[in-house]
């Protein structure tokens, strides 16, 4: 599932005695059967759309297969689990694994089996093939989803302050690079005298999400984010804009959800899977619509993979049932089922899609859109294992800035020495 | 110690009791009987020291041998790095940020928690109509789940939607920078701390309050003292190991506070400019942010070593009131 972790686990310090005291210990539950009989099991977390009827079916078509499918709550218990047993044993035969954790995972890919099968060219979209190949040309992950990003605002808002309404000529209106979507912004804020985005961060991690590498190179994965122009100038901006354009809210704190309801901000940078966000916290909100345009291109933000952990005793039969589940037919049932964005391009010519529409952001035509979104991507940005370090350091500087304790240039001094501690 | 000069223990009087020099050789039924009498009290302790040392002793040293490694949770091995990690940690500006918060935090929660307890427990302690009710009530918000605390009293201490500031909006007051204010936040988190754990403390200190005879209230009372008069005279001081007590656990529990200050935002990481990053929030960043478990376990080892300091100043406070009351009798 493309969501990233909204609420923060209370995991105790505990766990670090009983993961550092954890060693071997493995439990596999799964093992060669008698005769072919196999039992696969398969770890997701929070909800990818399958269902026990999906997996009846495999059952059926693969005589002697016995599928077990553990769903964790949230992708952060997934998280520890997959990390504290990948080395250890007792994983599940097919693990799924969100996109943010795949940097950290490159660096143990020869745990993975290598998934890469002629047979499957051209299933996903070639940057979602990437970001899981390792440098070695190993493909370590399936694709299920990905989390094309548009911009989502409030006609009602933009009725008030004199803009267009209706989400093409919005489209129209945004069409363009950064500048054009700021430009927007201050005419809506001179018309209004409220703020145009949620939180500087909002743009700063889609202009970052653009360049193709930001914090680290791609060769020898140096930290290179003190001397990186591009990253500087997109933080400069986030914060300059933000200065008239923010609301300084936050993304995922309890203002921050206030704000969707109460107009706080007229728009929001976002992925497929953010829609539910918005709507399960401004249910009784009318006027959230969602544009078919994205600033400076595309833009992707969360998604996930099936990967197949090496140690496993059934890796091919694992390796078959990952590829079956990551089909286009299996992810259209599955986005039918609760909403995940397909990551292949051939679901994007099928009825289902193009037909489906979101009644709570005004019937807008939802498949149509992502798919737009989807193709506009064209940047897989590199991320190597310490990037989301350094982009949550950036992203508190950025918030020490909007919170008025720091300037942009303090906060920038700040965010580089809390990187150097990385080393 | 001092009793052992007088009298001599049970360790010194054994030699003399079990020498067998001229005692004939034993049946077997006698001998098994004397290895009874010797092992089996330490086998009946047994249990408590092995689990000790699977669950506590094991953990400690290994987490020990890890911190002087360049540690890899995932193949889980280790390059031998000497105390490198150790000054790694110590040199950031983060560490004694956290060393900063926790210690602040700590003394914001035990300290006005402590005087409410045993204020709460005076009011407990005189004779009220259903008091049964009254003494599980102070005990509800400590069976809360410290998760759900937090989730209620970020509702409470939100920095634009906020009851509170709302409240002072209203009032025309200005609003409080609770996640950008270093001590606003620990205040914030000083609350929900205290307001989980004053009740637990105001048990154990009613407990011994009903332990004091109440003869010397009599007493008191006939000598002319009022009511605050023998709270002081007599409940104060005959409460005092039991507040000693009090104060050594409190102190663990402070120096470790990690619940609370993790779900203060939805981030967990301590704030933007680390305003409530405690201790051992920053050890979890270090292993479970960064999986760098070296330098998350040279943390933990930092932190057993303060609690140990501040176990041994505890200790050496006891004993002297220990003293001074043995003087006294």
């Amino acid at each position: 599932m493309p969501r990233r972790t909204l609420m923060a686990p209370a995991i105790g310090a505990l766990s670090l005695s009983i993961a550092l005291a954890a060693c071997g210990g493995s439990d596999e539950g799964t093992g060669e059967e008698a005769d072919g009989e196999v039992t696969l099991t398969v770890a997701t977390f929070n909800d990818f759309g399958y269902t026990d009827e999906l997996f009846d079916r495999y059952e059926a078509e693969h005589p002697g297969v016995t599928i077990v499918h553990n769903r964790a709550a949230t992708s952060n218990d997934a998280r520890a689990n997959f990390f504290s047993k990948l080395g250890s044993g007792g994983l599940a035969d097919i693990e799924a694994v969100e996109v943010d954790w795949v940097p950290e995972i490159m660096e143990y890919s020869d745990l993975l089996a290598d998934l890469s099968d002629p047979e499957l060219e051209g299933r996903w979209l070639d940057w979602k093939v990437e970001s899981a190949t390792d440098a070695d040309g190993r493909l370590i992950g399936y694709g299920t989803d990905v989390g094309p990003q548009s911009v989502c605002y409030r006609a009602d808002l933009f009725a008030e302050a004199g803009l267009p309404t209706d989400r093409e000529e919005v489209a129209a209106l945004l069409e363009g690079d950064w500048d054009t979507y700021f430009e927007v912004g201050h005419t809506y804020v001179e018309a209004t005298g409220n703020p145009w985005f949620d939180t500087g961060g909002g743009p700063y991690q889609a202009m970052v999400n653009q360049i193709a590498a930001a914090y680290e190179d791609p060769e020898t994965n140096e930290i290179i984010v003190a001397d990186n122009a591009e990253v500087r100038a997109a933080y400069d901006q986030a914060l300059t804009e933000g200065e008239t354009l923010s609301a300084n809210l936050g993304q995922w704190g309890d203002d921050w959800r206030a704000g969707i309801a109460n107009g706080a901000f007229a728009t929001m940078l976002c992925p497929g899977w953010m829609l539910g966000v918005i709507e399960g916290n401004a249910a009784d909100v009318e006027g959230w619509d969602i544009a078919n345009v994205f600033p400076g291109g595309g833009g992707n933000w969360g998604g996930s993979y099936l990967t197949v952990p090496g140690s496993g005793a059934n890796v091919e039969a694992a390796q078959d049932l990952a590829a079956w589940l990551t089909s286009p037919e299996a992810q259209l049932e599955a986005f039918a089922n609760v909403g995940a964005f397909p990551s292949q391009p051939e679901t994007y010519d099928s009825v289902e899609l193009l037909e489906s529409t979101n009644d709570y952001f005004n019937d807008a035509p939802i498949g149509e859109i992502l798919i737009d979104r989807a193709n506009a991507v064209t940047v897989a940005p590199y991320k190597g294992p310490n990037y989301f370090a350094i982009n949550d350091a950036l992203h508190q500087a950025i918030t020490r800035v909007e919170d008025g304790s720091q300037s942009a240039e303090e906060s920038w001094e700040q965010f580089l020495s809390d990187v150097e501690t990385l080393n | 110690m001092g009793s052992a000069e007088r009298h001599p223990t049970i360790s010194e009087e054994l030699p003399v009791t079990t020498i067998d020099r001229d005692t004939p050789v034993l049946s077997l039924r006698s001998r098994l009987g004397r290895w009874d009498a010797k092992l089996s009290p330490y086998l009946y302790v047994a249990p408590f020291f092995v689990l000790f040392a699977l669950t506590g002793l094991f953990p400690l040293l290994y987490t020990a041998f890890v911190a002087t490694q360049d540690w890899d949770l995932i193949r889980n091995s280790g390059t031998f790095v000497g105390l490198q990690n150790f000054a790694d940690v110590l040199s950031h500006r983060q560490f004694w940020i956290a060393l900063r918060n926790t210690f602040s935090i700590f003394a914001l929660s035990t300290i006005p928690q402590l005087i409410a307890a045993v204020t709460i427990a005076a009011l407990l302690d005189r004779n009220l109509r259903a008091k049964t009710f009254w003494r599980m009530g102070v005990l509800l918000p400590y069976v809360v789940a410290p998760v759900a605390v937090a989730l209620i009293f970020s509702n409470l201490f939100g920095d634009d939607y906020g009851l509170i500031n709302n409240t002072l909006r209203d009032l025309g007051l200005n609003p409080i920078g609770w996640h950008t204010e270093p001590l606003a936040s620990h205040v914030a988190i000083a609350t929900m701390v205290n307001f989980r754990w004053t009740g637990y403390n105001t048990l154990i200190l009613l407990a011994a309050m009903q332990a004091v005879p109440r003869e010397l209230y009599e007493a008191a009372a006939i000598d002319g003292a009022g009511r605050l008069r023998q709270f002081l005279t007599v409940t104060i001081p005959q409460l005092r190991a039991t507040l000693v007590f009090v104060v050594i656990t409190a102190t663990i529990g402070g120096l470790q506070v990690f619940d609370e200050p993790r779900m203060f935002d939805s981030g967990g990481t301590g704030g933007p400019d680390q305003q409530w990053l405690t201790v051992t929030m920053y050890l979890y960043n270090l292993g479970w942010g960064q999986f760098d478990f070296g330098r998350a376990a040279s943390v933990a080892w930092i932190l057993f070593l303060l609690i140990v300091a501040f176990g041994l100043v505890n200790l050496a406070i006891t004993s002297r009131i220990a003293s001074t009351e043995g003087r006294r009798s």
